[in-house]
């Protein structure tokens, strides 16, 4: 570990240092062992490159580094490997000793490890695979290049450069003025000028102030800020140290949701390496400036990642959210004026201070500047994280990056913004995806979670699945979040029943005006999205639940049933699987008869059958 | 900075302190907004929503809970406009659905002409409480004893004592009883003993040594006898008697 860095002038010849190291033309392989690779099995194969490496005593030769997330974690384990930009994806144990002899020993490149294309063939570069073709990956694209554990990584690609920056040569107003003209809006899910908040805050009366990371990411299945946390703490932290400079602050907090233990564990080594090399603490690289971060672990609930609920949690009260008639950048964390920012706005600031503010607002579109981090899932053929500029149409988003939708079926509709965003269907595909056309269209930001549905989704059934996470999450304390998500998730039960009248759209919509007229936080006024949008653009749908009894996508127990096709060649497969034994054996080449009485659509057998011989209706 | 400003409530132009609440002003005017959650003795919460208004400053127009929304110079305030009404029989549906016997939110529903809840009856439910967080506010800030809080989160939030059981800080004072806006906390005095059924807590209650009435909790007594330093005994004969 290097010593401690009493100036500029002393980080600046670290940097240099190190670069050249890492410039040394050696083969280099960055192999990720993120959090979603994990369960594909990145661990045994981090631990058997380095054994064969060591074995082969070829370490010299070999840059060797294990990274966060490089995105595409559907193919995990992944690597890039330099020269070549050559991507390997299902990365297996085995395949190890060959790829250190053929690839990083002579330069030949194994072709079933290639990420494959139908119409294209084997493809090499990682720049070419059309995941990764439509993103801008300003933020993300630094992961492969660093270990999130080693400061030198950071620093040898400019890591802490902005701060030195903005220390030595900017004045605190010069930050902020750079931050506003970017155009750099809060990636946590409103929207909100990120410089505006930060002068609010400068301005607001007190000697105290605080700046906040809000890492608490509660939308389930949503993972961008842990990717970035986890593959780059270093970006976020020197952005709040940058942050709290221009702000006036001297404490810092970092809220990290408590299921993130990778994100925890890598933060917390950050800061020790940041703290050891001066770049956090006291008098910051000679400048006189004192900085200290402190890290909290989420309650758990999603409501905690609200603004005031989070500095409740923060000062170890429940988390419960308040009225904000008074902002936090004037009272905020005991009582405080307080900058909470997302992670992913924390790690833009960098970027802003290093290439200028015109650099980042050519990213983008007007008004919506630089790239949005999405966690795409559900039904597409790539899912992952994705990295796009701002005001890229959902189309580029899932059929090019995405590869469209799996097992060739038709796409329905994707929702975005967590749990409270709205489902969006085809014919809003060519939608720019920003902040306002999003909102516009009844759905939002959120913090980047991106879901999308083929024609096996149903539509209500999707929006009563929200609604009853959003009543667990409510927090409870005003009676429209509480007591209206409830009465409108009932509704929707109802009618996934069959149970459903056509007055109750009507009183799911009144609810719904009320909820966003009367609840106290954005959880309760953003919670009818799901179930406002599903009304507004599958409103067919609705109907056929209602009037006619049916599910068309044969989702809702109730309204459907499985039938046996005239086409089963009696195999006997469904037999063996059913578990309440309703399928009876006849003979081989004799369909199967299925009992009604005893089926429990459990869809076993539907999803079993090879022949496609089971039908629902 | 002025001490005073000029807003406008209902068409009519008043000067308020700064720092007072919507609610505050419109009510020392003798305009009345319904509230449910809210004490005067205790610090705005915002849970009921029933004191929702429109306020317009400059182009923008929104609701908010004048409960706690502070005056500001030039604030355009309505009460009872279309929205505020539509909102607040959303509100009175809601609990009535929640509390479709309680008396107190059946009157105020009726006044807003809500007699019947619009969902299915299967949903109706039986409870008097509304979560108002009045008792465990009160019991924390006016007593200063905390013995119980809310507890969960979502539809299962309730105030209860810790663990569910009996509320071992408790000192019988009854202040939770007295906030309670839908008389959802069960007390009650019987034969020298206090009751407060929701805590699962009793209470001994001092006999006057002159008169012979039960008139306090003896825990309630002992409590404000050491908090304010009082002398032993001092409880001993009822204000009445003194
Ligand atoms: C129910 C709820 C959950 C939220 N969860 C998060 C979250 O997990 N992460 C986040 O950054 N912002 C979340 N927010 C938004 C925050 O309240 C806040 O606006 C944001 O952290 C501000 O940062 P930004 O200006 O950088 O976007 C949530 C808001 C609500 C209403
Ligand atoms: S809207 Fe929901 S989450 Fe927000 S304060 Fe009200 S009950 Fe709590
Ligand atoms: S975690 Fe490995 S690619 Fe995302
Ligand atoms: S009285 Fe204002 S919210 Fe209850």
């Amino acid at each position: 570990m290097p010593s401690k860095l009493k100036s500029p002038k002393a980080l600046e010849a670290l940097q240099k240092k190190l670069g050249k190291v890492a410039d040394a033309g050696k083969v280099s392989i960055s192999v990720c062992n993120g959090t979603a690779c994990r369960p594909y099995g990145s661990n045994p194969v981090v631990e058997a490159f380095k054994t064969e490496i060591e074995k082969r005593g070829v370490a010299d030769k070999i840059d060797f580094r294990i990274t966060g997330c490089h995105g595409f974690c559907e193919r995990g384990p992944v690597a890039l490997i330099q020269p070549g930009n050559i991507f390997y994806q299902k990365i297996q144990v085995d395949d190890i000793p060959e790829i250190v002899e053929k690839t990083l020993l002579n330069r030949i490149v194994i072709e079933r490890l290639l990420f494959k294309n139908d119409s294209v063939g084997n493809i090499q570069a990682q720049v070419d695979i059309p995941f990764y073709k439509k993103q801008q990956r300003i933020i993300l694209g630094n992961n492969v290049k660093i270990d999130p554990t080693s400061i030198e990584d950071y620093i040898a690609i400019g890591g802490y450069s902005a701060l030195s920056k903005s220390l030595f040569e900017l004045k605190p107003e010069q930050i902020i003025d750079m931050v506003k003209a970017s155009g750099l809006r809060g990636r946590g899910g409103g929207g909100f000028p990120t410089g505006a908040k930060w002068e609010s805050c400068r301005n607001a009366h007190g000697d105290i102030k605080y700046v906040i990371v809000n890492a608490d990411e509660g939308d389930p299945g949503a993972y961008a800020n842990e990717g970035l946390l986890s593959g780059n703490p270093h970006s976020v932290l020197e952005g709040l140290i940058i942050g709290a400079y221009a702000i006036g602050a001297h404490q810092g907090y970092i809220y990290v949701r408590n299921e993130y233990p990778l994100a925890l564990k890598n933060i917390t080594i950050a800061m020790q390496q940041a703290e050891k090399l001066g770049l956090l603490g006291k008098d910051i690289l000679g400048s006189g400036f004192d900085f200290n971060v402190r890290i909290n672990r989420g309650g758990g609930a999603f409501v905690c990642g609200e603004s005031t609920a989070l500095m409740a949690s923060l000062e170890g009260k429940p988390g419960e959210p308040r009225a904000k008639y008074i902002h936090t950048v004037e009272k905020g964390l005991w009582e405080r004026p307080s900058d909470l920012n997302n992670v992913e706005t924390w790690a833009n600031i960098p970027l802003i201070i290093n290439n200028g503010p015109e650099w980042f607002s050519a990213i983008g579109s007007s008004g919506n500047t630089g790239t949005k981090i999405f966690s795409l899932t559900g039904k597409v053929n790539n899912t992952g994280l994705v990295e796009v500029p701002l005001g890229i149409k959902l189309r580029d988003i899932i059929f090019d990056i995405g590869g469209g939708i799996r097992d060739g079926k038709k796409f329905k509709a994707v929702q975005t913004g967590g749990p409270s965003g709205g489902c969006l269907p085809e014919s809003m595909l060519d939608l720019p995806v920003n902040f306002d056309e999003l909102t516009k269209a009844g759905s939002m930001m959120g913090s980047g979670g991106m879901i999308v549905m083929d024609e096996d989704n149903c539509m209500v059934d999707v929006a009563r699945y929200f609604l009853t996470f959003l009543e667990e999450e409510s927090c409870g304390k005003c009676v429209p979040c509480r007591e209206g998500i409830k009465r409108m998730r009932q509704i929707l039960n109802d009618i996934c029943d069959g149970k459903g009248q056509e007055s109750d759209i009507d009183l799911l919509k009144e609810l719904g005006a009320h909820l966003q007229d009367s609840a106290l936080c954005a959880l309760g006024s953003s919670a009818p999205n799901p179930v406002l949008t599903t009304i507004n653009y599958f409103h067919d749908e609705y109907m056929a639940h209602i009037r006619d009894k049916k599910c068309p996508a044969g989702v809702c127990k109730a309204l459907i049933h499985f039938y046996i096709k005239d086409n089963c060649p009696g195999c006997g497969l469904c037999v063996k699987a059913c578990p309440t034994n309703a399928i009876t054996f006849v003979e081989k080449r004799k369909p199967v008869i299925l009992d009604q009485s005893k089926c429990i659509k459990c869809r076993t057998c539907y999803d079993i059958c090879k022949m496609g011989a089971v039908g629902i209706e | 900075m002025s001490e005073t400003v000029t807003l406008t409530i209902d068409g009519k132009k008043y000067t308020a302190e700064r720092g007072r609440t919507v609610l505050q002003v419109a009510t020392d005017n003798g305009i009345r907004i319904p509230t449910l959650c809210h004490n005067e003795a205790i610090e705005p919460y915002g849970a009921c929503r029933l004191c929702v208004v429109e306020v317009t400053r400059g182009s923008r127009t929104r609701i908010v809970t004048s409960c706690l929304y502070p005056v500001e110079e030039g604030l355009i305030v309505q009460t009872a406009s279309d929205r505020v009404i539509r909102n607040r029989k959303m509100l009175l549906d809601l609990l009535l659905a929640r509390c479709s016997e309680n008396e107190v939110i059946k009157n105020l529903a009726a006044e807003y002409g809500v007699t019947q809840p619009s969902f299915r009856q299967e949903y109706w439910e039986k409870n008097d409480c509304i979560v108002c967080g009045l008792c465990v506010r009160a019991c924390e800030q006016v007593v200063g004893v905390s013995a119980i809080s809310l507890v969960n989160r979502g539809i299962s939030k309730e105030p209860a004592p810790p663990f569910l059981e009996k509320a071992t800080d408790c000192i019988g004072c009854g202040s939770c009883y007295y906030v309670c806006p839908t008389h959802a906390i069960k007390m009650e005095d019987k034969n020298g003993v206090r009751r407060i059924h929701n805590w699962k807590v009793e209470f001994k209650l001092k006999k006057c040594s002159k008169c012979g009435i039960y008139w306090a909790p003896e825990a309630q007594l002992e409590y404000i006898r050491r908090k304010a330093d009082l002398p032993v005994g001092f409880f001993d004969i009822c204000p009445n008697c003194r």
